[in-house]
């Protein structure tokens, strides 16, 4: 394409992300705010195709609009429906909150003030001789990472201390919304066509999974895109009405959950054993390790959005905990 | 400096400012919630459009994996905002 021709798209693309994001941002319907950021999260997910960014258009899709907008509308519903019953409640709980009209002025120009700000940040560090320091030693020590996707790469690799921390963060926030209540009841099982579907698609998702969690060592893919996709199958199950949708039971879930980062710490604690740097690995079996490492992170990290979804903790989980306290 | 990098770089840092505004002036969480992603994606924008290196070289794959990290992270706090959410709704009503 020419520069024309990519310039107007630029254009049209980023005009039609702010639009989104301010309509999003503008509705006082909540259930209508939430699709638009989901359709704002999908456009997103063609920016970062334009920039060549294609690892994170696929995490944007599956994550960032898909997820991320399934859990907002499951909680939007929940809402409404609470609405009905205590309206009052909720008008007062507005009376309280509402801001002077002074304090929104002051806000906004704040706001503006920090927008003017980052752009004039991002124009300095733009403007200087861009520093490739990292990205070259990325590409010179490609070879010896097991994987060819630099972006695998730098997140199972050169900089696994990070991705270590963020299954961390994945375990506490899992952590919390199972200590802060129970899951919301089952959903009716829904006609024959939803049903149909569901019958195609939950395998496709599974299979896509695992392609995803395959391709991620040398094309854009993952454990984190991977793992999305797996939790959609169990959504669309739960959507279908199915009550049994791939979750195991109480004890094998708990190991699940804390799958991706104690099989990061198993890998890692072994090399230290065996004299090398904790997740120093040898390069030979850098690939293998990174696959081992990875798919325990899949099932986490669907375990993890899946309980996200349904709300806290399943019934399984919720009856023997009473037991135990029995 | 790229076209290209500017203008989804500036873009970005719009939408980081329209993000916060409603975080901090919008009375309902479920907005908020929704205005705190929003501001994720426009910090997100900045870093790939600062990877961006023109049409037909290879990007600089370090603030992909910082973003790749970042959406991650982004949606586990979105989940555990809006269990408090429900937690809090629930106390409330049960009042």
């Amino acid at each position: 394409m020419n520069t024309t021709g990519l310039l107007v798209f630029d254009g049209l693309l980023l005009i039609s992300i702010v639009s989104l994001a301010w309509s999003a941002l503008a509705s006082p319907d909540a259930r209508r705010s939430v699709i638009l950021f989901m359709a704002f999260g999908l456009v997103l997910a063609v920016a970062w195709g334009r920039l060549l960014a294609p690892d994170v258009a696929l995490a944007e899709a599956a994550i960032g609009a898909g997820l991320s907008g399934a859990l907002l509308l499951v909680a939007v519903g929940e809402q409404s429906n609470r609405a009905l019953q205590d309206n009052a409640l909720r008008v007062s709980e507005r009376n309280a909150l509402r801001v002077r009209a002074t304090l929104q002025w002051v806000i906004t120009i704040l706001c503006v003030a920090l927008a003017a700000t980052l752009a004039w940040a991002l124009v300095h560090a733009l403007d200087r001789a861009t520093n490739e320091r990292l990205a070259q030693i990325v590409s010179e020590n490609l070879a010896a990472s097991g994987v060819s996707n630099p972006v695998t790469a730098i997140l199972l690799n050169f900089r696994a201390y990070d991705t270590l921390l963020e299954l961390a963060v994945l375990l506490t926030a899992v952590l919390g919304i199972l200590a802060l209540g129970t899951a919301r009841p089952d959903y009716q099982r829904t006609g024959p066509v939803f049903d149909g579907l569901a019958r195609w698609l939950v395998p496709v998702l599974i299979l896509t999974a695992g392609y995803l969690l395959w391709v991620g060592a040398h094309a854009p893919g993952g454990a984190f895109q991977a793992g999305a996709t797996l939790a959609a199958a169990a959504v669309v199950l739960r959507l279908a009405g199915e009550r049994s949708i791939g979750l195991p039971q109480a004890g094998a879930l708990r190991v699940i959950l804390a799958a991706g980062v104690g099989m990061f710490l198993v890998v890692g604690l072994t090399l230290l054993l065996l004299g090398r740097p904790f997740l120093g690995y040898p390069p030979a079996w850098a690939g293998s390790l990174i696959l081992l490492i990875e798919s325990a992170a899949m099932l986490a990290i669907a375990a993890t959005l899946v309980l996200a979804f349904l709300g806290g903790r399943p019934p399984a989980i919720a009856v023997n905990e009473e037991n135990n306290r029995c | 400096m790229l076209t290209a990098q500017l203008l989804y770089g500036l873009t970005g840092c719009l939408i980081v400012a329209l993000g916060l505004r409603t975080v901090l002036l919008h009375a309902s969480l479920l907005h908020r919630v929704v205005a705190i992603n929003v501001l994720g994606a426009g910090v997100f924008m900045i870093l790939v459009a600062i990877a961006y290196r023109g049409p037909g070289v290879p990007p600089d794959p370090i603030p992909h994996a910082l973003v790749l990290t970042g959406i991650v992270v982004a949606v586990s706090a979105t989940a555990l905002a809006l269990a408090l959410a429900r937690r809090l709704t629930a106390e409330q009503s049960n009042d």
